[in-house]
């Protein structure tokens, strides 16, 4: 069967497997995240039941990637299962409440998957609000091409995820980044694409040209980057399905990067430097249509839409250092925003739109932060010898961004950090990585 | 969970469907412009007075800068000077002049300081004679490091601009 046959099956689709949940609970299971969670919630999650003996495997692995994306967070802790009273040997028999409370877990997570005699999944989960003894939300049914298992084991994730926090989840998403190898002096560099968590690396270019900071659009199945192919940087558009590239329209004697979607993926906001000169432009992707936003001398780049895509936040050094700025989608008159000691730049609308994400280098060190659109509440997340390049998880609550080692052997990985500065990991990736950017949440 | 629902989930299926295999893009490894910063072959004897070679050492091929700037230094401006006079003689090359920065700062403004840096030096050239059609500029912001050491010893290295030759196809 091709790939695309296989996937051509992959039917996900959700059906109802019980009835509303009973809304009469006095305490509902919640965790506030704006409040900055400093105690993890405890989850029992045992091994989802294999319902026939292929599915085992599935069963097991999936139980697996539930757990790492939700004590991923931060926010949740798994109980080991080695300290359960009860053991779940069928999806459909009653939960025995008082063994899950006996081992104080807050949350349990039951499930069984079963392999279909035409090859497909189906996977079967339920969450339950232990200490109001009641399920919290539907249980729900997720059928699909085994193939996509690790999808299923994120969408799971992101339902229980999105039922305690009342928040939308992050997990069944992609990210795009530049995968480094060699030496400092001669890195080659490939784009990729992998899920959020570093799992099931596709290389979407080889690496005969230099290509920098990918950014997937709104809709997550193209990519705007910046390549050397024809020995100048310059800015392409990629469809990640085929991997087809073109490149953007521009005129010779100059150089073109730090592209964007707008929040509608019909229009690209960029950098070009003419004369040495760097300004922003948007053109319409499609073509033709170029308009320039900024005409100074100083040096203006890595602009980013609100999510109304009503203005613009970029970078310039028009005061003598690098600094925020705000500005209408169609140029003109720009606000400055950021006033700390030391210089902002990448700046980043975050999804939600209440906040910028930025790089700042202050006093040999770089911080990864984020402030309010007016400057305000500026928070500094990160610190290290070279930390750069956020990108926001779907839901806003999660920054990936680049950090490089210092010396001849520094190479850079990517991280994440959520908005609260809490719960900085290293995302696995088999090659040094960079310039990560964080695909919406696949539908 | 609505038919609408079930139709968009569909619709994701089949999109993801196409994604490239990841043994699907093979890979030579870096090649053409850019990859070392300098074309090394065919650069002739360093007593050829009329080769790359000579150009690149006895000249001096490079210009070196400071933090964030882009002005051209008194030794800058003195060896920039000896390269417009060769190539006021040397008129069958034209020249790709690249801009670097050291890896202290953001990718993206490291690539607009190149840019400074390339043209400043473009300038310059075109200031003393050069004709400005043999001249092109490029920027590799910090992708290119000629020293890889993380400190100022290397740093001072690295905020470069490089003129490399190359025989005139036209520009």
């Amino acid at each position: 069967m091709t790939r695309l046959a296989a996937l051509a099956l992959a039917i996900l689709s959700l059906i109802l497997v019980l009835p509303a949940a009973a809304q009469d609970r006095s305490g509902p299971l919640r965790i506030e995240i704006t409040e900055g969670v400093i105690e993890p919630l405890p989850f029992a999650l045992p091994e989802f039941v294999a319902e026939n003996g292929g599915a085992s495997g599935f069963a097991r692995d999936i139980t697996r990637v539930i757990a790492a994306d939700l004590s991923g967070t931060g926010l949740f802790r798994e109980i080991p299962p080695g300290a359960f009273i009860s053991r779940v040997t069928s999806f459909d028999s009653p939960v025995q409440y008082a063994d899950w409370k006996a081992i104080n877990a807050q949350a349990l997570i039951t499930g069984s998957v079963e392999t279909r005699s035409d090859g497909r999944l189906v996977i079967k989960f339920r969450l339950f609000d232990v200490f109001s003894e009641a399920p919290l939300g539907e249980g729900l049914q997720f059928v699909a091409g085994q193939d996509s298992w690790r999808r299923i084991a994120h969408k799971v994730a992101d339902a229980v995820y999105s039922r305690i926090t009342g928040e939308g989840g992050y997990f069944d998403s992609r990210v795009v980044f530049v995968s480094e190898t060699g030496p400092k002096n001669a890195r080659a560099k490939r784009l990729a694409v992998m899920d959020y968590d570093g799992a099931n690396v596709e290389f979407l270019t080889d690496s005969s040209a230099i290509v920098l900071a990918p950014r997937f659009s709104p809709t997550g199945d193209r990519v705007l980057y910046t390549s050397y192919e024809t020995g100048f940087p310059r800015i392409y558009l990629l469809d990640v399905a085929s991997v087809a590239r073109r490149a953007l329209e521009d005129q010779v004697g100059t150089m073109t990067f730090s592209p964007r979607f707008s929040p509608d993926g019909r229009t690209v906001v960029y950098s070009l430097s003419q004369n040495g000169n760097t300004d922003i432009y948007r053109m319409d992707v499609g073509g033709g249509s170029v308009r320039r936003l900024t005409e100074t001398p100083s040096i203006e780049t890595a602009p980013s839409f609100s999510p109304d895509g009503s203005q613009i936040v970029f970078e310039s050094d028009r005061s003598g250092t690098q600094q925020l700025y705000i500005m209408s989608a169609n140029g003109g008159e720009a606000r400055r925003i950021s006033f700390g000691p030391g210089r902002y730049g990448t700046p980043v609308w975050s999804p939600r739109g209440d906040l910028i994400a930025f790089t700042k280098q202050n006093q040999g060190r770089f911080h990864i932060g984020v402030m309010r659109t007016d400057g305000s509440e500026e928070r500094l997340l990160t610190a290290s010898f070279l930390d750069e390049g956020p990108t926001w998880s779907p839901n806003g609550r999660v920054i990936m961004f680049t950090r490089e080692t210092q010396g001849e052997t520094g190479a850079p990985a990517l991280y994440t950090v959520d908005i609260s500065g809490r719960n900085l990991r290293r995302v696995p990736t088999q090659t040094a990585a960079s310039d990560p950017s964080w695909s919406p949440l696949l539908p | 969970m609505s038919h609408l629902t079930k139709a968009v989930l569909l619709v994701a299926a089949l999109g993801l469907a196409a994604c490239s295999s990841p043994g699907r893009i093979p890979d030579d490894g870096p090649t053409g412009p850019g990859v070392n910063g300098i074309d090394s072959s065919g650069l002739g004897s360093v007593s050829d007075p009329r080769s790359i070679a000579y150009f690149n050492q006895l000249v001096g091929d490079r210009v070196l800068f400071a933090v964030d700037e882009s002005t051209i230094s008194p030794e800058a401006r003195a060896t920039l000077v000896q390269q417009a006079s060769w190539l006021l003689e040397n008129t069958e090359y034209s020249a790709i002049i690249e801009g670097h920065a050291d890896e202290q700062g953001t990718r993206e403004y490291n690539l607009a300081l190149g840019a400074r840096r390339a043209s400043a030096v473009q300038q310059f050239l075109i200031a003393q004679g050069v004709a400005a059609s043999r001249l092109r500029t490029v920027t590799f912001g910090k992708e290119r490091p000629l020293e890889i050491c993380s400190n100022e010893t290397c740093y001072a290295q690295n905020r470069r601009a490089v003129t490399v030759l190359r025989v005139d196809t036209g520009v």
